[in-house]
């Protein structure tokens, strides 16, 4: 829609396909990384008896603006021991990489970034730059601490990435499209037509699938967890061990660029997990556009809808990141191994049989 | 072919978030497994032992606060008791009541201190703040007592420095009340996390004969199953009124003195100090507080050793007086420098984040170890 829009404006598809690229960065990402910034302060301070900022703006609401302000004017320190060229090209490549997700990632039925047919592949195959930025951090660092925190790093995000892919793979199988708009076109209607309810299919498969998508679901939101580095899974960074992992020796804007990568990274997670078992942009019950008969209502309600439910998931993050301590590295590692992955493989098995049968 | 490898050396701290203040340890790293460690201590070195011999005896006071910051009630308590031995002085029951009361509070205070950041260093922030939280109120209450939240100088030679504010009774009533339903918050976000279970139980477990060999006392010391605690077992003041239980580690969710026996020992002790203080606070007589203070503190010639029970273990003193003003020498036995030195046993062949848990649990205070 988008699309069709800007090339009639601009003349031209390619310029037109880059700006729609950019869209969801401009006018999502970036608001909403500071918004989440923010959320995650007043979250955390709520829950913990306290107020948090309070000072710039009102209740603080301009404090993330602040800070990134203050993060821009300091002084962007590189140690002579440092290797330079990949001290100063792992943050670009781990904000590359989580950001790049966004593309593909469908808002609503009229804002995506780029509708490619693989986004679900393209999606995990982007995510994964970010551990080669954070190897690359933790090595130029030439550091310790750092060093520690990236290998650490490095093993935890390769882990899990495969109970992630088996639980994507089970949704893939059972829908036949890794095409994150079809998906999310998929669960229209009402919310029993979700993913996590079985899908848009009525019929015995539906039933076999709820408690199977439940669990699945449970996997893919640990392991996705742990792929974003948050507590309890946020060994990379353990502050109370690694001091802060690999970017310890970051400053400045570069700091600011693993910081941001971060939250971008929480929202990825929570709109990928939205879409492929929460019906994406779809609205639980309907659209009030339809209803109305205003049809240019629809792709803001979904847009609403969409950014609710990762906001929710978002939302969830934190209450978990304020409330629990974290694993050791060993235990992190076994959890997954003996755990996660077997469990992922029943998952995948039984929702094979299913939809065969 | 074998892979040659190389034993990395790793130094953590004195600016490290989990050295609790500044100490120094050196691993000696095998990949993430630790086959030494050496602490390196001194970087809060003040001289007091030498400063005391400058001072007249009620101007140690306030140096003794400034050892273990976290208890520096107990401090005076302790180093109180050991001039007043030497030249005999009875103190009025009040004062008594008075000591005994603010040194459970004191203890409770620590203890929250050493819980929450416990609790830090495992990963958990929000029982941190919990704990703070409610070691607020106790810093308050010391507030309204002496007009001090952390360096009282209140406890004196012979008395207390003033009576107790009017309200501190019903104050400490409704903190009790409050405090209690805090301390099962506690164990449902921490004690009893699964993950808290997984990260502290059977990890570096403490042997009864090892504890007693290095000279553990307090928690530590109970966590392995020794019942020791000199209150007691070599009691002091008026602690023997009380009913009171000695919670001792049982190993109940690994093997008996792990670090999650040595954290949940000290849960234990708060509910009991609780128990302690409702006992003082309903018992406690009128009189007055100060008529004991002697004019002039001069102890004949002489030397004494007097142990107490300070929050981290057995706080010891010894005073030799030549009969003058100033004290001759005075040497403290201070419970974390002995508590640390079983760091290097506890910690082979554990895992670097394992070494943030044995640390926590062991509870130190740099104060008071490097003196």
């Amino acid at each position: 829609m988008i699309y069709d829009w800007l090339t009639e404006f601009t003349g031209s598809e390619i310029i037109a396909a880059f700006i729609q690229g950019w869209l969801p960065l401009l006018f999502f990402i970036l608001p909403f990384v500071l918004v989440a910034v923010l959320a995650e302060r007043k979250v955390s301070a709520h829950m913990q008896d306290r107020l948090g900022p309070m000072r710039v703006g009102y209740h603080g609401i301009l404090q993330t603006i602040a800070d990134l302000i203050k993060l821009l004017q300091k002084e962007d320190i590189i140690a002579s021991a440092n290797d330079k060229k990949l001290f100063n090209f792992a943050p670009v490549l781990v904000f590359v990489g989580s950001y790049a997700a966004f593309a593909a990632i469908p808002f609503s039925g009229a804002f995506i970034g780029s509708q490619i047919e693989l986004g679900l592949l393209y999606i995990v195959a982007v995510t994964g730059l970010v551990v080669a930025g954070i190897l690359m951090a933790g090595w130029a660092s030439n550091n310790k601490y750092s060093l520690l925190g990236a290998m650490r790093a490095a093993a935890q995000i390769i882990s899990y990435e495969i109970p992630t892919l088996l639980i994507i793979l089970t949704v893939i199988m059972i829908t036949g499209t890794v095409n994150l708009y079809t998906l999310s076109e998929m669960q229209t209607s009402y919310f029993w037509n979700w993913m996590i309810f079985g899908g848009p299919e009525f019929g015995l498969q539906k039933f076999l699938l709820i408690p199977l998508m439940m669990m699945g679901f449970l996997v893919i939101f640990i392991s996705m967890l742990a792929e974003v580095n948050r507590t309890p899974f946020d060994i990379p960074e353990a502050e109370s061990e690694l001091v802060s992992g690999f970017h310890t020796e970051y400053s400045g804007m570069k700091f600011a660029m693993f910081f941001l990568a971060e939250y971008a990274n929480m929202f990825a997670v929570s709109a990928i997990i939205a879409v492929l078992f929460f019906g994406g942009f779809q609205s639980p019950f309907g659209y009030l556009g339809n209803s109305l008969g205003w049809e240019w209502l629809v792709p803001f309600e979904q847009f609403f809808w969409f950014t609710v439910k990762g906001l929710f998931f978002i939302f969830v993050q934190m209450w978990l990141r304020w409330t629990l301590p974290r694993f050791r590295v060993d235990q992190l590692m076994a959890f997954c191994w003996k755990y996660m992955i077997p469990f992922a493989f029943v998952i995948l098995i039984i929702a094979g049989l299913i939809t065969v049968l | 072919m074998a892979l040659k490898t190389e034993e990395m050396i790793l130094n953590m701290g004195p600016q490290h978030p989990s050295t609790h203040g500044v100490l120094r340890l050196e691993l000696q790293l095998e990949g993430e497994i630790i086959s030494n460690v050496i602490p390196h201590i001194g970087y809060l070195h003040r001289c007091f032992e030498k400063h005391a011999e400058a001072m007249t005896y009620p101007q140690v006071i306030p140096y003794t606060d400034r050892m273990d910051y976290l208890a520096a009630m107990y401090n005076e308590f302790g180093y109180v008791l050991a001039v007043e031995r030497l030249m005999g002085i009875e103190v009025p029951e009040r004062v008594e009541y008075i000591r005994v009361i603010m040194g459970e509070l004191q203890r409770i205070a620590s203890h929250l201190v050493a819980l929450g950041t416990y609790g830090a260093d495992i990963g958990a922030f929000t029982p941190f703040l919990y704990c703070f939280r409610d070691r607020e109120k106790i810093l308050h209450l010391f507030e309204i007592t002496c007009g001090a939240r952390l360096l009282y100088n209140y406890i004196w030679i012979g008395g207390v420095s003033q009576d107790l504010h009017p309200d501190f009774i019903r104050l400490t009533r409704d903190f009790i009340k409050e405090f209690r339903p805090n301390i099962k918050e506690l164990n449902d976000l921490l004690s009893y996390n699964q993950i808290f279970i997984d990260r502290t139980a059977n990890v570096a477990a403490l042997s009864k004969e090892t504890a007693i060999n290095y000279g553990i006392t307090g928690p530590n010391l109970r966590a392995s199953g020794v019942k020791w605690d000199l209150r007691k077992n070599d009691s002091y003041s008026i602690y023997d009124r009380f009913d009171y239980e000695i919670p001792v580690g049982s190993g109940e969710r690994g093997k008996t003195g792990d670090c999650w026996d040595r954290y949940i020992i000290r849960v234990r002790e708060m509910e009991e100090s609780l128990k302690i203080i409702e006992q003082a606070i309903e018992q406690i007589p009128g009189g007055d507080v100060t008529s004991a203070i002697p004019k002039r503190v001069k102890p004949p010639a002489g030397q004494i050793y007097t142990r107490v029970e300070n929050p981290r273990g057995e706080l010891g003193y010894f005073i030799i007086s030549d009969g003058s003003l100033n004290p001759y020498r005075i040497k403290v036995r201070a419970p974390s420098f002995v508590n640390l030195s079983v760091m290097g046993e506890l910690c082979k062949g554990w895992m670097v984040a394992d070494v943030v848990a044995i640390l926590g649990s062991i509870d130190i205070v740099l104060g008071e170890i490097d003196r």
